[in-house]
């Protein structure tokens, strides 16, 4: 009798091994399984001449030059803006202020600008920088939009990065006569900046990846664009219309290829980062 | 010594005060313009009709939304049903039931997955899941089933993710002192660790919803988009998402309204999720 | 002799409700060493971050009363504090070295205010870390990192880093409290080298090294100053019981 009471709880836990372990299989495998087709489909299709032709043919023929530049672009105006915000932003809340009712506010309102869908940034772009502003379907309104999307993010990752700095420093910078500012710039910065730069490359590996965001604001012209005013297509625009509307599957993956090696690459460099030199809560 | 105050420091605390404002003043413009757009057709038709109304015929002034929200809700609770089970079994074993170099590993691996953008999935759903669809249950294809399996796949990274560091922040000890009382490891985790971890769980359960009612392009590609109540899980469904960015591209006029109208029910919906997230969040610091 | 540098005129500050200095009154001469001990949580260190104002830093924190430094309320609002800061220099219980090379913590203080003349930089570290007895351990290695220095040689960069600000007073918070017997002894001999120059606070809670370094000591207990004597005195014919107990070791 005892010897089964003993036994049950060891054959439930068999059990529950098993199931876990297939359910963990499962969930690890179709991950692998979106990579490696991606992989397969699109490593085939990748070629100097891809990266640097621009497309024909609606994207047919051709390569995907013109929307590597788009997405650069537009990516380098979303964090020219969202940088100096966020890091000012985190700056404030940790340097500049005690915790209270204004931090609050602050923190939650980027809280609550995280959870927003992109679809609704693109509305909000559409209406305010293409329309209101007359920016137009254009580069300048797409990185804006981008900009207050990983606006949150910045500001979530430079606030680790700076809390993380030790506080004996900010006191013996003090001490030794700085004012805020010259703490500020002179010891917590420089101190904070591997944590600050990880963020920052978490946000270009969003605003690379985001569609519905840019559609909206930026367009899909599909030439060269020559000018901030200039409409123009993001890779990840290109390769929805190519797959959606069926134009050439053979370009769509080699483009998500593209597009998923970039970001794999910023992700990796990122948990580097993100490992070595800040603590593990502010990852997304 | 000199001992004047120098009004640098207060000009600086002043353009850092309005810098850290931008945020919550983004917030506001965007709630803003979605509002001001949105509102007053919602007031002129009633909100009533866009609530409940199913019949979606823009160009005839027929602003029903129900199809949509149900819509949303539908393939979000779908994801949830995929998603939820294989995530939360994923972070289990990955952190109670397997080596550390495994999961070491696999960790940092899934939340590289994460990045992926949400178009490849919803590209690769339309080549292997949608046709798998059509061919083994029927219908079209482009259903309910396809975006509710391609979102659950889609937020089994950001679940696996939190809910490991939940897990791992429940304190060793809770689980050395079941086992000293002669619990098996499972039942140190089903009786111990996850109820010390649930707020954590719940709040990762809530991002993951949060991410599958808002996402918009991997639904269009597999959902089949038809504005109608889907009568079956095999049947093409509508969210709110999609209905935005589907006509936005031609709208004009009431119909453009009415798709701001969308994004206001879109917008509430998602800050209730917010506020639960943020009340699961806290839950689990307090403790 | 008896010239007053600092004045604490019925002094108190709190945390929250919690008051955590009460009532001071205390005269510090120029040029002494002054020590103050007192066992944990006494309200020593508090004390010197009130000196240079580092308690500003502390969220809910309060003061009153008044403290004259050269005859100046440092408490009134035209002081500068950055200045009043450089003035005082602030040792710490645990050595901090920024995360920057030796020269650079050294040069700190100086390049906030300006100074960029590199020959007088030069001749400033040097001239600091002599003083501080490290000179002759790291003049090969000045662009090496600070972090790479050991634990007694870190303070005594520290010691060198408040020097180079040209400071009149040194505030010194239990400095040697993680240090070896070795290292503990070099910080003393220096102190005593400076005590011609600068005028010393000296928080430590090894009483012995009151008696060894000190020229008059203070008593603090639960924030409030129990007696201040000759450092002689204190020691051997102390005013109160609660000194006497402490002293040999009865608490603290």
């Amino acid at each position: 009798m005892k010897e089964k009471f003993r036994l049950q709880p060891r054959a439930e836990q068999k059990i529950v091994q098993v199931f876990l372990y297939f359910l963990t299989s499962v969930a690890v495998l179709v991950l692998f399984f979106i990579l490696a087709v991606i992989l397969k489909n699109g490593l085939p299709q990748l070629s100097l001449e891809f990266l640097t032709k621009n497309p024909a043919h609606m994207g047919r023929e051709g390569g995907i030059f013109s929307t590597v530049v788009a997405t650069i672009y537009l990516t380098f105006i979303a964090l020219l803006v969202a940088t100096p915000l966020g890091v000012g932003t985190a700056i404030y809340l940790t340097e500049y202020t005690f915790e209270g009712t204004v931090t609050r506010i602050i923190r939650f309102g980027a809280e609550c600008l995280a959870g927003i869908p992109s679809i609704i940034f693109g509305l909000f772009g559409f209406i305010l920088f293409v329309n209101k502003l007359k920016f137009g379907w254009s580069i300048l309104s797409g990185g804006l939009t981008l900009a207050f999307m990983v606006l949150p993010t910045i500001i979530r990752t430079s606030e680790e990065a700076i809390k993380s700095v030790p506080a004996a420093y900010r006191l013996v910078s003090y001490s030794l006569g700085s004012t805020r500012w010259q703490t500020v710039t002179k010891v917590v910065l420089p101190s904070a900046a591997p944590g600050i730069v990880t963020g920052v490359i978490l946000s270009i590996g969003r605003s690379i990846g985001e569609t519905a965001a840019v559609i909206f604001t930026a367009g899909s012209a599909l030439h060269l664009p020559s000018s901030i005013f200039s409409s123009a297509r993001t890779m990840s625009v290109h390769f929805y219309i190519l797959a959606r509307e069926g134009i050439s599957m053979p370009k769509a993956y080699g483009t998500a290829a593209v597009l998923v090696i970039a970001i794999l690459l910023i992700n990796i460099i990122t948990y580097y980062l993100m490992g070595k030199y800040i603590g593990r809560s502010s990852r997304s | 010594m000199a001992r004047h105050k120098s009004g640098g420091d207060r000009l600086i605390r002043l353009s850092l005060l309005l810098v850290a404002l931008s945020a919550i003043s983004v917030l506001a413009i965007i709630t803003i313009f979605i509002f001001e757009q949105g509102l007053p057709i919602m007031a002129k038709y009633g909100l009533k009709n866009f609530l409940l109304g199913q019949d979606w015929f823009p160009s005839e002034q027929s602003f029903g939304l129900l199809p949509m929200i149900v819509g949303s809700l539908l393939v979000t609770l779908g994801a949830l049903v995929i998603g939820v089970p294989l995530g939360l079994a994923s972070a289990i074993f990955l952190t109670e039931f397997s080596n550390r170099r495994l999961s070491g590993f696999l960790k940092p691996v899934i939340e590289l997955l994460a990045g992926i953008p949400s178009v490849v999935y919803g590209f690769l759903g339309l080549m292997f899941l949608v046709p798998f669809i059509r061919k083994n249950f029927g219908g079209p294809g482009l259903s309910v089933l396809a975006a509710s399996i391609i979102l659950g796949i889609m937020i089994l990274p950001t679940i696996i993710s939190i809910a490991i560091d939940a897990i791992r922040a429940v304190p060793d000890s809770y689980r050395e002192g079941s086992i000293a009382l002669g619990a098996t490891r499972w039942q140190t985790v089903r009786m111990v660790v996850l109820p010390a971890a649930r707020s954590g769980l719940v709040a990762g359960i809530i991002l993951g919803m949060g991410r599958a009612i808002g996402e918009t392009m991997a639904v269009i590609m597999v959902a089949g988009n038809a504005a109608d109540l889907p009568g079956s899980l095999l049947a093409p469904v509508r969210t709110l998402t999609s209905n935005i960015a589907l006509e936005m591209a031609y709208a004009s006029g009431e119909h453009r309204q009415a798709l701001f109208a969308t994004g206001v029910i879109l917008f509430v919906i998602i800050m209730i999720l917010n506020f639960l997230a943020n009340l699961a969040a806290r839950k689990q610091f307090r403790k | 002799m008896k010239d007053r540098a600092i004045q604490v005129v019925k002094f108190s500050h709190y945390y929250g409700q919690q008051p955590s200095l009460k009532n001071l009154n205390l005269d510090i001469y120029r040029k002494e060493i002054l020590s103050i001990i007192g066992p944990a949580r006494s309200g020593k260190s508090t004390f010197l971050t009130c000196l240079n104002r580092l308690v500003d830093l502390v969220p809910a924190s309060r003061v009153e009363g008044k403290i004259f430094i050269d005859g100046q309320d440092i408490y009134q609002p035209e002081v500068e504090v950055a200045a009043l800061r450089r003035q005082l220099g602030m040792v710490f219980a645990t050595p901090v070295p920024l995360p920057m090379s030796i020269y650079d913590n050294l040069v700190f203080g100086p390049k906030l205010q300006g100074q960029t003349n590199r020959q007088e930089l030069d001749h400033l570290v040097e001239d600091c870390l002599e003083k501080a007895g490290l000179w002759a351990e790291v003049k090969d290695r000045l662009k090496t990192s600070a972090l790479k220095l050991s634990g007694g040689q870190q303070q005594r960069l520290c010691l060198a880093r408040v020097l180079a600000l040209k400071p009149e007073y040194i505030l010194l918070d239990e400095p040697t409290s993680g240090l070896d017997p070795i290292s503990t002894m070099k910080i003393e001999d220096t102190l005593r080298l400076l005590k011609d120059e600068y005028t010393i606070i000296l928080v430590t809670n090894n009483t012995k090294q009151a008696a060894r370094v000190a020229e008059r000591t203070a008593f603090f207990l639960m924030g409030e100053l129990v007696e201040v004597n000759d450092t002689e005195i204190v020691f051997t014919r102390p005013a109160d019981k609660r000194t006497e107990s402490y002293i040999e070791g009865k608490f603290g």
